[in-house]
């Protein structure tokens, strides 16, 4: 066999199922039990952080200094 | 640093003017120029260091995701203004001018690039900023590197759209700006995966939010699409044209990998990182279903990669590939009406918003047109549907109910969010306008929409009829006289649609200026207060 | 349970969900898009079809350059009133010196894989000045431009290089000979005609603008619409031994 079908072989079945296992895995983990607290807490995310976390004060220095200077 | 920064600038600004001067063609001469201001421009910008600060008053890195913003109107009007005329130019082709620079074909892509990549690239931008700081609790990576994001891109759009009009162009669909303008846009866009990714990596959330998956999606395919479409082989260094490393079919099947993927991931999953922030925040409530986004998220991207051929259905493509890319378009149809269904439920309990808040509204509206284009789409993609409508208006229409109806929509409802709260503004200046952009809009994609399959059916029915002689029966000319009147009627549904933009840019004009228009108020709207105003 | 609390580490960890998706996504092109790089009867060899002569390569870059893709396909499909109305069904062979492909997705105007000999050069010329002048209904921009421009054509042979970069069989004998073969056709009276054919078999030489003395734009247009689609010989074509 050439490459090209060895390749397209493989594509067609092996991989293809190994992908949908994949997407299965995806899916049956999103949906495991107990992970509702989990999602719940994160699809609360947009509704706590209308300022930055606290103490977050990372900025470069550079621009902390010219902020004083300015 | 400075010093070094600003000395690259001044090599960049020579090395540019040179190479205007020994360049091979106008448009790479004309281009070098640009090349020149921009340096310049940068110089300027970088010998003024106070404007390097610009954390409002919420903490967040916010100048930039004004100027985005800003940006976004400004080249949706451009965009939306530039389809009408030439939507005018099918019907009246007078106003081509006879001038190289005014004919449809050059400003056709012109119009594409100014609503795709300006319009709609300016509001990925400006809202993943914005997400993303809102959604890490942290602040971006890099003020200045966020900035570099959006003046390259505004300097990309301008190359992309001035070498249209000279006639610069590598003549693949939405992929038409040449070798240079390419490379550029692949510096911006890892600058831009840089900042993302780098605020993601400090988040001080535990999680990634949803949306953040999608916006890295679209950065992540969107830098691949780009990179691998655009390989080519430019004639001269000091020239604009190119020709492309690939031919024919391997051609053309790269193209529409990449042409069908810029429709899933810049204008699919980029909004949908859009959808999954603002509708939750506009309708105050969480996501319907957070299990069901991720379900969304992987199939989309699963699924949407491989359904590329189906633009190429009885060419000289090798039918395994067009039957691939057909059944993983209609398994398509599953996660995009799980994602429209997830968008529309985040209002349950409070349908009563869609009633009295025009923003939600809008967003609204926006998820419905997503579903419905992309149940057309599918439906296009089996290969008898594509026999008849492929070639035809219905592709236009099919593009446009999802361009203008997912797309600007949802687009328009980010906007009208984040104006006033970015410019700490109590409430938008007038809601009432905002709900004749509504209507503007919708009838005017209706408009468009309902005339371009009634004329794209007339086409493919019109193209296939023949006479019991064996022989066509209408001539090509026939066709193109019959759908007149189908072609006014799409002009005046996007003239609607351009009128609502520029309605909207006034509105949003006045609330930066912090003018309140005295009208009588919608009831229970959130606009009209919102719940965390930028900068008390 | 532990498996579980493993994947919540995905669902933390960037760099992973950055990966794993862009797996994802790379897996369709490879496995579609990188196959028609091996395959060999992707494009079946076909009598007949040659690189672009340097005169109609410049015209097809004028087509490029004005965006005609926008408006024309140039790929029939197999069904029976294409056929009819366009000429046989366009093979991949055809484009495969296409750099880019300029199949097109949109009829705004008629399919133009087979224009080639269909209509008179006087047609074109007319039809490029004033379309409506042949065809009222036209709705097609006029490109009186065209034959006003003269064609820039001195850099020729290094459109021919950055060809044969990328694949496109031109002979050091053609690069060297590009300007003078570009002339010819465009003015054979002047000129070796029987090295440009024996170059580019079945090249059509004639003055194409009708104005001879000078090379314009609209030669090297009506060149490349000329050539178009005329490559392959159909009554020597066998469709059954190409059958994919």
């Amino acid at each position: 066999m050439s490459t090209y079908e060895t390749l397209r072989h493989f594509a067609d079945t092996w991989f293809l199922l190994a992908m949908t296992i994949f997407f299965v895995g995806v899916v049956l983990y999103t949906l495991r039990p107990g992970s509702r607290s989990t999602h719940d807490d994160i699809a609360d995310i947009p509704f706590r952080n209308d300022a930055p976390a606290k103490g977050f004060d990372d900025r470069p220095s550079e621009q902390l200094k010219e902020r004083e200077n300015g | 640093m400075r010093a070094f920064e600003l000395s690259i600038l001044g090599i960049c600004f020579f090395a540019a003017l040179i190479a205007a001067g020994r360049a091979h063609d106008d448009v790479f001469a004309i281009h070098c120029l640009i090349a020149a201001a921009a340096a310049a421009f940068f110089f300027y910008r970088r010998m003024d260091a106070s404007e390097r600060i610009d954390y409002s008053a919420t903490g967040y890195a916010d100048g930039v995701v004004r100027a985005g913003v800003i940006a976004t109107v400004f080249w949706g009007v451009i965009g939306f203004a530039a389809g009408v005329y030439i939507a005018l130019q099918l019907a009246f082709p007078v106003l081509n001018l006879d001038l190289p620079w005014t004919t449809f074909g050059r400003l056709r892509p012109l119009h594409t690039s100014a609503v795709i990549f300006a319009f709609g690239g300016n509001a990925l931008i400006c809202t993943s900023f914005y997400v993303v700081q809102r959604t890490t609790g942290a602040r971006l990576i890099s003020n200045d590197a966020a900035w570099f994001v959006f003046w390259g891109y505004q300097l990309f759009i301008v190359l992309a759209a001035t070498g249209y009009v000279l006639g610069g162009t590598q003549g693949r669909e939405y992929a038409e700006p040449e070798w240079y303008v390419d490379l550029w846009l692949t510096v911006v866009w890892v600058v831009y995966l840089v900042v993302f990714g780098g605020t993601i990596l400090r988040r001080k959330e535990p999680h990634i939010y949803v949306a953040n998956w999608f916006y890295l999606s679209f950065i992540l395919t969107i830098a691949m699409l780009h990179i691998v479409n655009n390989l080519t082989m430019p004639v001269s260094f000091l020239g604009s044209k190119s020709y492309s490393a690939f031919a024919g079919v391997q051609d053309a099947l790269t193209q529409w990998w990449y042409g069908h993927n810029a429709v899933g991931f810049f204008l699919t999953a980029g909004f949908l990182g859009m959808m999954y922030y603002f509708v939750p925040k506009q309708a105050e409530r969480p996501v319907y279903s957070y299990k069901l986004s991720i379900i969304h998220f992987w199939s989309l991207i699963f699924l949407y990669i491989w359904a590329g051929p189906h633009h190429l259905h009885y060419t000289a493509l090798p039918d395994w590939a067009q039957t691939l890319g057909m059944v993983f378009s209609v398994m398509l149809w599953m996660p995009s009406w799980g994602g429209m269904i997830n968008g529309l439920m985040t209002l349950s309990g409070a349908w009563d918003k869609i009633r009295t808040d025009p923003v939600i509204k809008t967003m609204v509206v926006a998820v419905g047109f997503y579903g419905m284009s992309t149940f057309e789409g599918p439906l296009m993609s089996i290969k008898d549907v594509n026999s008849l409508s492929h070639y035809t208006n219905w592709t236009i229409g099919h593009v446009h109910s999802g361009a203008l109806g997912w797309v600007g929509m949802i687009s328009f409802g980010a906007m009208y969010y984040l104006t006033p709260r970015l410019w700490g503004r109590e409430r938008l200046y007038s809601l009432r306008l905002v709900n004749v952009h509504f209507w503007l809009a919708t009838i005017g994609i209706v408009l468009y929409a309902a005339s371009m399959w009634v004329s794209g059916i007339t086409q493919g029915l019109m193209w296939r009829e023949m006479s019991p002689f064996g022989v066509p029966v209408w001539s090509f000319a026939d066709s193109v006289a019959a759908i007149f009147t189908y072609d006014l009627i799409r002009a005046a549904g996007g003239g609607m649609y351009l009128i609502g933009g520029i309605i909207m840019a006034y509105n949003l004009y006045r609330t930066v200026r912090g003018d309140v228009r005295a009208e009588a108020p919608m009831h229970g709207a959130t606009s009209d207060a919102p719940s965390s105003v930028a900068a008390e | 349970m532990s498996w579980l609390k493993k994947h919540e580490k995905i669902e933390r960890n960037f760099t992973l969900m950055a990966v794993l998706a862009l797996l994802v996504v790379t897996v369709g092109g490879i496995v579609e898009i990188a196959p028609l790089f091996y395959l060999k009867n992707t494009i079946e060899k076909v009598k007949g079809v040659r690189p672009y002569s340097p005169l109609e390569l410049l015209g097809r870059n004028i087509y490029i350059r004005e965006g005609c893709y926008s408006c024309h396909s140039q790929m029939i499909r197999p069904m029976r009133d294409e056929v009819e109305r366009y000429g046989h069904y366009s093979l991949a062979a055809e484009s495969m010196y296409d750099h880019p492909f300029q199949w097109g997705s949109k009829r705004t105007g008629p399919d133009l894989a087979r224009v080639g000999g269909l209509y008179a050069d006087e047609w074109h010329r007319d039809h490029m000045r004033d379309p409506r002048s042949v065809v009222p209904e036209s709705i097609m921009p006029a490109y009186p431009f065209l034959e006003k421009r003269e064609l820039k054509y001195k850099d020729i042979a290094e459109h021919l290089k950055a060809q044969v970069r990328v694949g496109v069989p031109y002979t050091e004998e053609m690069i060297k000979l590009a300007v003078a073969d570009l002339e010819t056709q465009a003015n054979p009276a002047e000129g070796d005609l029987a090295g440009l054919l024996k170059r580019y078999p079945k090249a059509q030489a004639r003055v194409f603008d009708g104005k001879p003395g000078r090379i314009t734009e609209l030669d090297a247009m009506i060149a490349y619409l000329q050539v178009l689609g005329t490559m392959v010989d159909f009554k020597d074509y066998d469709a059954k031994k190409h059958l994919r």
